[in-house]
């Protein structure tokens, strides 16, 4: 079967491309918050769904939500791992719900489903993102040129563009920076998603900006509050390796005069 | 309630709606409303490139490119519209470049180009290299970058807003605005979805940026969010929507669940084949094969499956074939694409050709406007302060079918353009008074779903809409497939009225919002149903098998639908009249590849 994912039919078996993997039942326990209610209090919900072959978290979600309890809430838009809304804690774990297969979790026991941590919780998986976005908008995330706009495009090479790849990938989805222990208890550090995207800039031959950056991430609340303990770069769902970036970043700093 | 006062609303942060901020923040004072984050919008799923005449690594010219989008319309495109696109392209590549945007590049630094379906040398002769592009990642690139420029310049954006109606002066749906009267816009109402608040926007000047409503389609690359907000809103005051019935299939959606891979998978060297391996668009499209427009490609996908040499157990599907092509330039070329088929279907593509087969993408229609973005409410008047870009909009620059790469190049062109244009009109023109009591319509609305006690699931109504839609208005369409889908939509309509949502609290009730969605999703499949069925011809993307030509003689001209009271209170319906097509250099010809 397709079913209960997307595009939400279960009525025609079709499982053609994935060879028949048979359904199953999964049972999902979430971490739930209603904010409503007459006094708030986080608790535990269990809900078992049938699943199929290819379905991921976030069609089990939608299936509860749909089906069974509306009041479920979480963000989610693309459904397959680009715009970065649906960052969960999955089995102690951060991940997109979207890219994350049932088949590929321990179904014997039920899947744990948290909010992403560090972060004020709104309502059940929701968080409150703008303490996020608030220090990637520190870092000074966009392109700083001096002189005159040129005419046609600036040149870069092929090994230039190479050397900061990484690091464009980013969907700004928070998982890194909220399974990252220092981020947990000391909310002034910047985190790694705003690293990420300094070490964008830092390392595009086009930018002029990068002493500045680097002043901004010397702070005491910048790179050096990093341990190097690599949940950020485990939770990347991108594939970023984040730890190496926020690495190049304190080395930028020793060896960069600014 | 709260209320707000800005010379500028933009409605929308996808690359349409970021783009428009950037100019219109600079002139006047500006405010984003989207009803996600800006960098959630579906603009970052485009993958494959941004095409202009950039001539940086073979001979091209922006005439080549004109005739190429006309063309791939199947002359259904509005000529002028698609010169002045085609012309102001390259700076709009050299613009994102100025940015910051990360294109890949040539071995002498400049901005690298690749092939891409319908795009050629010289008025068809061979596939040129037009797109600029970033790996796969293209549109990811485009809304990172124009969100950086957004915080550099301090746009000020408020997130998670909806915005559930828009006001104006006249209330289009009796046509009796007196001649000569002009009509404008007032603000919008939006819905804040952390508290549950309403709020009011008082504006000169309004932009819709909403983007696309694939969820009308049960197989779609289209996100959850892509609910066709800002068309049906529009629709529902009375504004016409244009064309409608086109909308775009792209081949290679990953089979059964309709994920998009890139057409730039077939621009790198990937080759379609069925269940024999034959390379079977050698039979559909001699000359440029694989890279035939997406109309084409996606009929000829769905005539092998009809035709019973579509692959895999239940031959329901084609492959796309990527094993004749080195790992490496995989991996620099279309990296996210190979991925998704690794983690969502277990193929690897180094190996094993990857299971594909049509997805609902695109809607070339919209909300009709002119080369400045103005939104018309006929073929001639504009409405004083309105305007669109992207794909809420029809300017009409994609006519029947659009080229691949040419959104992306769209919503940067149109977005440019509809924020210069929204600001200059705030600069002149004066405040219009707010309607009495603006949020009526929309906390009716709110109140009777969260409510409701009798209850239709919104789940089984969009489920059964997606499934007609699937069914009778996909790639191949009859007289009799789209009666029944009428016939589906309009009672589902009916059920609609008594959709009832369980969660009953102000704070993020996204359920309530999916209601509201559902509610647009309806009102946009029955125009593109309608307009289906009095469209007697095929053309570009949108085919009747009981009509199997075009017909220029009587339908080379735009549709125009408009929502119109009945007589009944509260009742409208879908009357269509027509507009003409702008032709300026290239007269109708056959459309072969």
């Amino acid at each position: 079967m397709t079913a209960l994912d997307t595009r939400e039919n279960d009525a025609a078996p079709s499982d053609s491309t994935m060879g028949a993997v048979p359904s199953f039942d999964v049972t999902l326990r979430i971490r739930r918050f209603n904010p409503d209610a007459a006094e708030p209090e986080a608790y535990w919900e269990e809900f078992t769904v049938t699943a199929h072959g290819t379905d991921r978290v976030l069609d089990a979600m939608h299936k509860i939500k749909w089906e069974v309890d509306g009041s479920l809430t979480f963000r989610r838009s693309c459904a397959h791992g680009i715009c970065g809304s649906d960052a969960m804690r999955i089995n102690g774990r951060n991940r997109l719900a979207c890219k994350t297969l049932l088949k590929d979790l321990d179904i014997s026991k039920p899947i744990l489903v948290e909010p992403i941590k560090g972060l004020p919780v709104e309502k059940d998986l929701v968080v409150d993102m703008e303490p996020f976005f608030a220090s990637y908008r520190e870092i000074m995330p966009f392109l700083i040129t001096g002189g005159n706009q040129p005419s046609a495009e600036r040149r870069q090479s092929p090994e230039q563009r190479e050397r900061y790849d990484d690091t464009t990938k980013c969907i700004l989805c928070a998982a890194c920076t909220s399974s990252c222990p220092v981020f947990w208890t000391d909310g002034q550090y910047f985190g790694p998603a705003a690293i990420v995207n300094a070490h964008r800039f830092i390392f595009d031959s086009r930018d002029e900006g990068g002493a500045q950056r680097l002043e901004i991430l010397n702070d005491k609340e910048g790179v050096w509050r990093c341990r190097t303990i690599f949940n950020c770069t485990e939770a990347c769902p991108r594939g970023i390796e984040v730890t190496k970036a926020i690495q190049e970043v304190k080395r930028a700093m020793i060896t960069r005069a600014f | 309630m709260q209320t707000h006062q800005y010379d500028v609303v933009i409605v929308g942060a996808g690359g349409a709606g970021m783009r428009a901020a950037l100019e219109s923040s600079t002139r006047a004072r500006t405010a984003v409303l989207t009803k996600l984050y800006p960098t959630r919008s579906h603009t970052g799923a485009a993958q494959g490139g941004m095409c202009a005449a950039l001539a940086n690594v073979e001979d091209d010219n922006w005439e080549w490119h004109t005739f190429d989008t006309v063309k791939g319309g199947d002359y259904l495109v509005d000529q002028d519209a698609a010169e002045v696109m085609a012309k102001e392209a390259i700076d709009a590549v050299l613009d994102l470049e100025r940015m910051g945007l990360p294109f890949n590049r040539t071995p002498e630094g400049k901005i690298d180009q690749r092939r891409f379906g319908g795009h050629t040398r010289n008025h068809g002769e061979a596939a040129v290299r037009r797109s600029c592009y970033a790996a796969d990642r293209t549109g990811h690139m485009i809304l990172q970058t124009l969100y950086q420029q957004c915080v550099k310049q301090d746009v000020e954006f408020f997130n998670e807003f909806y915005v559930l109606d828009v006001l104006l002066t006249h209330d289009l749906s009796t046509d009796d605005v007196p001649e000569g009267e002009p009509v404008a816009v007032s603000g919008v109402v939006a819905y804040e979805l952390s508290t549950g608040e309403i709020h009011v926007f008082r504006a000169k000047s309004v932009v819709f940026a909403t983007g696309g409503a694939g969820k009308i389609f049960k197989t779609t690359s289209n996100a959850h969010t892509l609910t066709g907000d800002g068309m049906a809103l529009a629709l529902r005051r009375g504004i016409p929507l244009e064309d409608m019935e086109f909308f775009q299939f792209h081949p290679t959606g990953l089979a059964g669940l309709g994920i998009l891979l890139s057409e730039a998978a077939r621009g790198e060297g990937g080759i379609l084949r069925n269940s024999e391996g034959e390379r079977f668009m050698e039979r559909y499209a001699p000359t440029i094969k694989d890279l035939a427009p997406r109309d084409i490609v996606a009929r000829s996908m769905a005539n092998e499956v009809r035709e019973c040499r579509g692959a895999g157990p239940n031959k329901d599907y084609v492959l796309l074939d990527l094993t004749h092509l080195e790992p490496a330039h995989i991996d620099a070329k279309l990296p996210d694409i190979t991925e998704f088929a690794r983690t969502y279907l277990g193929i690897e593509p180094y190996t094993e050709p990857v299971p594909v087969y049509p997805t609902a993408h695109y809607a070339m229609g919209g909300v009709p406007t002119t080369i400045d973005a103005e939104v018309l409410r006929n073929n001639t008047d504009v409405i004083g302060g309105l305007f669109a870009a992207g794909e809420v909009a029809c300017v009409s620059v994609h006519g029947s079918n659009r080229l691949g790469t040419n959104s992306l190049l769209d919503i940067n062109v149109f977005g440019k353009r509809a924020g210069i244009a929204a600001a200059a009109y705030a600069q002149t023109a004066s405040w219009v008074e707010l309607p009495d009591e603006p949020t009526t319509a929309v906390v009716t609305e709110i109140e009777r779903m969260r409510d409701a006690t009798a209850s239709e699931r919104v789940s089984d109504i969009r489920r059964d809409l997606q499934d007609t839609m699937d069914a009778n208005a996909q790639v191949f369409r009859t007289e009799e497939s789209l009666t029944q889908a009428l016939a589906d939509v309009r009672a589902l309509k009916k059920r609609y009225l008594s959709v009832g949502v369980q969660d009953k609290g102000r704070r993020y009730n996204t359920d309530l919002l999916e209601a509201i969605e559902l509610g647009f999703l309806l009102d946009l499949a029955e125009v593109v149903v309608v307009g289906a069925l009095a469209r007697e011809e095929s053309r570009g993307g949108h085919f009747r098998e009981d009509f199997p030509n075009r017909d220029d003689a009587k339908f080379m001209k735009h549709t125009m639908a408009y929502a119109r009271a009945t007589g009944v209170p509260g009742e409208t319906e879908i009357r269509l009249d027509t507009k003409p097509v702008t032709v300026t250099r290239y007269q109708p010809m056959e459309r072969k590849y």
